[in-house]
């Protein structure tokens, strides 16, 4: 689980209005012809990406996350066998054509681990960018409005730091029963959104006063206009930050509802792998690597997003920085 | 003073907050939670009095009373800790049946917090110090990995080598079977026996917040003046890692205890529900598995209000840790 806890000194987002050329990924090549014709947006992600490259433990990250992305996307080239296809001998350890042993069904444990990073990563990136979508309205809303909002907003977002999430996710899933990813989106995003909330307030706090802010105030610019396209973009690197914390909780906690069966449990995932597992007793059966894949999978994606963020992490923030 | 009363209002009206969340959330929930729970009394052939069926109402919400008049009658029954009759525990009130559990999880969560916030800390005052050099990345790297340990998962692994296959640790339960609990030494130890699994689940799975926070708390203090001032004083350097720059590293740390108790507690569900801990985390997880409304409510009540109570010791704390706090109030 990832803490924020260093607020990075303003203007040092990656996409602030400090030049993230300046601070160089290998190479720091200069604009080139082909490169101005990319769509801004794209081009953001990329110069993003290549920064990113140059700290080490990001690259590390960057790369596992590629893996399992790229194992997402080609599951049906990669998987040997159909993940749900109940055609082989069940309760088999590994063996050469069920590379991690088949479930009680008689499914292909390693076919499932394979298409189960589908959703592990559907729920990660859905509940995480929506979390962020939360934290930024909120945290930007109270950190630049003083007063009676602030203080409401503030005291809605401390309410929802104290009570403990796994339990108020647990509780909310089970009432729903929507079995579906969906449901299980809306609630780890619900139950997840506060601690970036508070983070992205105090910088908001601490950037409210400088003079850019200032005078947009005075050329009559309204508050939500100044809020997103003035402040916003100067804490890029806080909100990449909290959303990559927000995914990984989504990770867990997406994989702890699976697991005590309040999802899905016909979709495949790690959750439900897992879910499965421990509904057929593997570990007594001896099948302990259906419980060790799945896990070591959810362990891996996590470790991936908590990597790009400490890179993210020593960029934006100089004392961090490898040397 | 001032700093005291404002810590006491905030709690306050947050606990009054949270108690009206509860009393909301039921009541959002498509479908009808009551029915559902006074449904599955009937058919575990528990008799429900008129004095129940309020009850259970008044928690989850009732059918063809005002809001207002359910939000009195809910009101009243949290203050005389009536919660109903969950069907998961027949012959005893939810009160009770949570009572029972409360002391275990306290034990058990409260030791492990103790235990990773002394161990975390220290990682990370010695990663910090080192920042940059092999320590530093062994520290980082492991407690990157460690944190991502889903605890559920890890308390599986542990469970089926530890327990099921070398037989070092008892496999279930918070004793052995047969036994009373009592202030025994014996009974004691045989706790012990059986809470070192899912304490150690627990401790692994919370250590990184704690290692990072304070990792990072320090190279930001280790830059400032006082510590290289400290330094060109000559003064040994582990004099300045622990009394210059650690101390002060410490404070904010502090203040994210309630935030990492809240990992802790959210853990400890799904652990304890492994392990069959006799806490109110196996209690939850029991009441999530069979659907038991008036228990998982009551539950979430516990949960909460545990949280806010350990926070505001925290922040009254912070005021003798921190003499700023005092000065400017």
């Amino acid at each position: 689980m990832t803490v924020i806890t260093s607020v990075p000194p303003p203007e040092g987002g990656l996409g602030g209005k400090a030049s993230p050329q300046a601070r160089g990924g290998p190479g720091g090549s200069s604009p080139q012809g082909w490169y101005s014709a990319v769509p801004g947006p794209l081009r953001f992600i990329g110069r993003a990406l290549r920064t990113l490259w140059g700290n080490g433990k990001a690259r590390a990250g960057l790369i596992i996350l590629g893996i399992i992305v790229l194992a997402a996307i080609f599951a049906p080239l990669i998987a040997p066998h159909s993940p749900t296809a109940t055609t082989f001998a069940p309760y088999k350890g590994p063996s050469a054509t069920n590379w991690l042993g088949t479930t009680g069904n008689g499914q292909d444990v390693f076919s499932q681990l394979i298409y189960g990073s589908r959703i592990s990563l559907i729920v990660g990136l859905c509940a995480g960018a929506l979390a962020t979508l939360v934290a930024v309205t909120i945290g930007l809303i109270s950190g630049y409005r003083q007063g009676p909002v602030d203080e409401v907003l503030s005291f809605v977002t401390n309410l929802a730091l104290v009570i403990p999430a796994l339990p108020l996710m647990i509780i909310l899933a089970a009432y729903l029963q929507g079995h579906s990813v969906w449901t299980i989106v809306l609630v780890v995003a619900f139950t997840s959104w506060a601690t970036g909330a508070r983070v992205i307030r105090s910088q908001t706090k601490t950037l409210r006063t400088r003079e850019f802010v200032t005078s947009a105030v005075f050329s009559g610019e309204r508050l939500f206009r100044i809020a997103f396209r003035d402040i916003l973009p100067n804490m890029t690197s806080l909100v990449a930050a909290s959303f990559l914390a927000a995914a990984t909780a989504a990770v867990l906690a997406e994989a702890s509802l699976e697991f005590l069966g309040l999802g899905n449990p016909s979709t495949v995932s790690w959750g439900t792998i897992l879910y499965a597992a421990q509904q057929q007793n593997a570990l007594l059966t001896g099948q302990w690597m259906m419980v060790f894949a799945p896990g070591l999978a959810i362990v891996l994606l996590m470790v991936s997003f908590v990597l790009i963020n400490f890179g993210i992490d020593a960029l934006s923030n100089p004392r961090l920085r490898e040397k | 003073m001032r700093y005291i009363l404002r810590k006491v209002t905030l709690f306050i009206i947050t606990l009054w907050a949270a108690i009206t969340l509860n009393f909301i959330l039921p009541r959002l929930m498509p479908g009808s939670p009551v029915d559902a729970a006074l449904g599955k009394l009937a058919s575990a052939g528990v008799p429900i009095t008129n004095a129940e069926k309020a009850a259970v109402e008044a928690q989850l919400g009732a059918p063809h009373t005002s809001i207002f008049v359910q939000y009195a009658d809910y009101l009243r029954n949290i203050a005389t800790l009536r919660f109903g009759t969950s069907f998961s525990f027949p012959n005893q009130t939810v009160a009770e049946t949570i009572g029972k559990a409360l002391p275990w999880t306290v034990a058990l969560v409260g030791t492990t917090t103790v235990f990773a916030f002394v161990v975390g800390t220290l990682l990370g005052v010695y990663a910090g110090w080192h920042r940059g050099k092999f320590g530093d990345s062994s520290v980082t790297v492991g407690a990157t990995f460690f944190g991502a340990f889903p605890p559920f998962w890890l308390g599986l692994l542990l469970l089926y080598w530890l327990s099921f296959k070398y037989g070092w640790f008892p496999i279930k339960g918070g004793y052995s079977p047969g036994v009373t609990p009592n202030w025994s030494l014996s009974f004691l130890g045989d706790a012990l026996d059986h809470s070192v699994l899912p304490g150690l689940t627990l401790a692994i799975t919370t250590l990184s917040g704690w290692v990072f926070g304070m990792r990072n708390n320090m190279i930001n203090t280790l830059g400032e003046d006082y510590v290289t001032f400290a330094e060109a004083n000559g003064l040994r350097s582990r004099t300045v890692a622990l009394l210059y720059a650690a101390r002060n590293a410490l404070l904010p740390n502090v203040t994210s205890f309630g935030l990492m108790l809240g990992a802790v507690v959210g853990g400890s569900v799904l652990v304890e529900g492994i392990y069959s801990y006799p806490g109110v985390g196996n209690l939850l997880y029991l009441a999530v598995t069979n659907h038991d409304y008036p228990l998982m409510q009551a539950l979430l009540l516990v949960f909460t209000l545990s949280m806010l109570v350990a926070i505001f010791v925290v922040d009254l704390l912070y005021v003798r840790l921190d003499p700023r706090v005092r000065s400017t109030s």
